[in-house]
């Protein structure tokens, strides 16, 4: 079924963008623009889940052309999923981003550059084609690459120099394994490919394909060996923009781990048993690189480091209930990430630091703001009924089906690690007794601030909180989606046909 | 022709390694650039090179011949080519940038980011 409105998520942001553009010098009219943008692609991208839900799979091909020749576009229940949670974040990170960010950087197209990521970002969910993902990661990349260095502080600048080489060899990696793909099938199409990769006959070409693919997703979403530049650039840009990084750019590529290892390639043995494996270095040097950290933002990055590695864990059982269980645990960690970075950037505004040995008192002085704090920061954790406790517990049941009992060890081990943290940190920051610190000069406080800007970051922080809530007791729901992905991915046959029309 | 592409893409993404792992920013982006273009020969090689056959169908048939150099590689090349040329210009920028501020070309005295803050 050709339905051209499925990349409206798409064309909508970029005709945000492109809006923004003509308010070049209009500060507070750009403010305006890129909420009620924000607002109006969160209503798109709902109603195009509830389409979705209701009418199946949606396609979309560009200029035509049938599939497999021209471009694909694919909105199945988790690429509408993905679009809907990339709008969440948008929509926060914007709000966000109108109290905390500063209008030097606003002057330098802060709002324009943030809304073509988030267009990247919801294209390469919807894309069916390889090759159109690889332009959207491209896409990607480059809005990231400003938005980490604009502002060109010291420290962003050395963050980002690390993060440019690390991605751009990321892509040529990845541009390499499409090159060998095409070699090896002749088609770009991803559904086609799915039927051609199953009848190439030279296994050990395949799978040599597909290890390149998972280098080249494996830097962009930080696993195991390949994650080093992450805990050094996340820490620098403000935090408006750790949040949209932190919760959603190392999601995609967790994202096309998930589509390309069900759909392309179905993974074998060696395949399984090497992400297992990654997947368990990854939640164990995470977790033990969070406990080494004082830098309250560097603590959160190695976090996301070792929660790729549930959701790698997933793809590693290969099973419905876990690959259920990675895709509950990344909408959860896409709304709980995004948030903890914007907390972290309310603890900077108030106090001024993000040095853990120099916060404290913080519960004595803001009781009301640690309350809302303690939500992200618990669901982080996953104390039942909050959100982290589902996807880890659908995790577990799907380890404990293939009876791989080591895994289960290493995300036990994770979750206390984080719980150990998160604990750290809970008494460092909030219960310590308060120190006095310098008053900084070139920092403007949070008391210091227009009320409309306050309450702008404060209602962001509110927003994802009150859903991780909602994920956390809504969880019935969101399992039903997260199993009806997995169900999908399990079987892509459903995808195939939607897309050839065989 | 096969065999020189093969050798020239081997030499690239070797030299192109090789270049990234020096301490050097000039040599970090002289790396990325190198490993892209040996990506795009390498696309341009497994697209199967056919030499004097245009995809295009005469006046008289309904589909093409047998063997014809297939349209599609070039495309991804040219995107891929536009693309780099994008990033690699950001790149460069990015590394001026760098070198005014901390006033140093070298990877090993970029430690601003592992500071304990």
């Amino acid at each position: 079924m050709s339905n051209p409105y499925i990349v409206l998520p798409v064309i909508f942001q970029l005709f945000v963008a492109v809006t923004l553009m003509f308010s070049w010098t209009n500060k507070n009219l750009q403010k305006l623009i890129s909420v009620v943008g924000s607002l109006i692609a969160l209503l798109i991208s709902i109603l195009l889940l509830i389409k979705v839900n209701q009418e199946g799979i949606q396609t979309m091909q560009a200029g035509g052309w049938i599939a497999p020749f021209g471009i694909t576009f694919v909105a199945d229940t988790f690429s509408a999923l993905l679009v809907l949670l990339t709008a969440i974040s948008g929509l926060a990170v914007s709000v966000f981003s109108v109290g905390s960010i500063r209008n030097a950087r606003v002057r330098f197209g802060y709002f324009p550059i943030l809304h073509l990521l988030i267009m990247g970002l919801s294209g390469a969910f919807l894309t069916g084609d390889i090759f159109n993902l690889y332009v959207w990661f491209e896409i990607i990349i480059i809005s990231s690459f400003v938005l980490i260095t604009i502002g060109g502080e010291k420290a962003q600048l050395e963050g980002a120099i690390k993060y440019v080489a690390m991605n751009l060899l990321a892509s040529v990696v990845f541009l390499t394994a499409i090159a060998i793909l095409y070699g090896l099938t002749g088609s770009l199409n991803m559904a086609d490919l799915s039927l051609q990769v199953a009848k190439v006959e030279n296994r050990g070409l395949v799978n040599v394909t597909a290890i390149l693919f998972l280098v080249g997703f494996g830097i962009k979403s930080a696993v195991f060996p390949l994650y080093f530049w992450l805990p050094a650039s996340y820490h620098t840009p403000p935090p408006a923009i750790s949040a949209i990084f932190g919760g959603l750019l190392t999601k995609v590529g967790v994202y096309a781990m998930l589509r390309v290892f069900t759909l392309i390639f179905v993974p074998d043995t060696f395949l399984t048993t090497v992400i297992t494996v990654m997947a368990m270095l990854t939640i164990f040097s995470g977790g033990v690189g969070a406990l080494m950290q004082n830098n309250i933002r560097k603590v959160f990055s190695y976090l996301i480091i070792c929660h790729i590695g549930f959701m790698l864990a997933g793809l590693g059982i290969y099973s419905t209930l876990a690959l259920a269980g990675a895709v509950f645990y990344l909408v959860h960690d896409i709304v709980v990430k995004t948030n903890l970075f914007m907390v972290s950037g309310l603890v900077f505004k108030i106090k001024g630091t993000y040095s853990m040995r120099l916060l404290g008192g913080f519960y004595k002085e803001q009781p009301l703001m640690s309350l809302l704090m303690a939500i992200p920061l618990f669901s982080l954790v996953g104390i039942p009924p909050l959100s982290g406790f589902w996807g880890k517990l659908l995790l577990i049941q799907g380890a404990m089906n293939s009876s791989n009992i080591l895994l289960i060890g290493f995300i036990l081990l994770g979750s206390f690690l984080t719980l150990f943290i998160i604990a750290k940190l809970w008494s460092e920051v909030f219960w310590k007794d308060p120190q006095v610190l310098p008053k900084k000069e070139h920092i403007k406080y949070f008391d210091e601030l227009k009320p409309l800007k306050k309450r702008a970051m404060l209602a962001s922080v509110v927003f994802l909180s009150i859903l991780s809530l909602g994920i956390g007791f809504g969880a019935e729901w969101v399992m039903r989606i997260a199993m009806t992905v997995a169900g999908n991915l399990m079987d892509p046959s459903a995808y195939i046909q939607a897309v050839l029309g065989t | 022709m096969e065999l020189l592409l093969v050798i020239i893409i081997g030499l690239l993404y070797a030299a192109g390694i090789y270049m990234m792992l020096r301490r050097s920013l000039v040599k970090l982006i002289i790396g990325l650039i190198l490993l892209g273009n040996g990506a795009n020969l390498l696309i341009f090689l497994l697209g199967k090179i056919v030499k004097g056959k245009p995809p295009i169908i005469g006046p008289n048939e309904k589909m093409l011949g047998e063997i014809y150099a297939d349209p599609v590689p070039q495309a991804l090349i040219l995107t891929a080519i536009v693309i780099s040329f994008g990033l690699q210009a950001f790149a460069i920028i990015l590394i001026k940038r760098a070198y005014k501020v901390v006033k140093t070309d070298d990877l090993d005295e970029m430690y601003a980011t592992d500071e304990d803050l």
